[in-house]
């Protein structure tokens, strides 16, 4: 009976994994510039692989009896690493000119170095 | 039906691999190929997470750290590389 429910966990937890995933390829490939790409891209496949990690992670929990620590360091190291690289990227796209969308309104980091050129 | 569930999540992950690669291959900048590969590393972990799950061994737990971290560290190479024309800067007084 337990087990079953566990699989029942199991199982809705790397569907939800793979649907997310599915929904960060959809904003990739429908958004209009890399901005809202890398939004879309960083956030939700962050979400969905830690979704499957723990659902792979509960798996060996219940099939092994071992609760295996490389399924909880890889969470740990994807949920640290995947908005830092995330960030990097889209600075380095700021930095190098890379133009923004047509509907975008407004700009926060240009008006923040103007006023430091500004405060100098 | 468990088995049933963990196929069809591969198959719903290779469609979202897809059109990654479409990203990647038409990405009209650099920084959003780099986006939509980085992407992709992500899907490789989740892939071999379910695989492992599918063919029921933990033998490629490893394998999961090893591609996180070569993905992160691709992008962060190539993200200093589109910013600043280099890799690993050696003279300091260039900031």
């Amino acid at each position: 009976m337990i087990e079953t429910i566990i699989n029942v966990i199991i199982a809705i937890l790397i569907l939800l994994g793979a649907l997310l995933s599915l929904v960060a390829s959809i904003g990739v490939v429908r958004l209009p510039d890399v901005y809202t790409r890398s939004h879309a891209a960083s956030k939700s496949a962050t979400l969905g692989v830690m979704c499957i990690l723990l659902g792979a992670c509960l798996y060996f929990f219940q099939s092994k009896q071992i609760f295996d620590s490389r399924l909880i360091l890889a969470i740990a190291f994807i949920f640290f690493t995947s908005p830092v690289a995330g960030q990097l990227i889209i600075r380095s796209a700021y930095n190098s000119k890379i133009p923004m969308s047509q509907e975008t309104i407004r700009d926060d980091l240009q008006q923040a170095k103007e006023t430091a050129v500004r405060g100098k | 039906m468990f088995q049933m569930i963990m196929h069809i999540s591969l198959f719903i992950l290779s469609i979202s691999t897809i059109l990654f690669i479409y990203r990647t291959i038409k990405g009209p900048t650099i920084p959003d190929r780099v986006v939509a590969l980085d992407a992709i590393g992500i899907n490789l972990v989740s892939i071999t997470a379910i695989l492992s799950v599918v063919l029921k061994t933990s033998a490629f737990l490893e394998v999961i750290l090893l591609i996180g971290i070569l993905a992160f560290i691709g992008t962060v190479a190539f993200s200093k590389y589109l910013e600043k024309g280099v890799i690993i800067e050696n003279d300091r007084d260039n900031y």
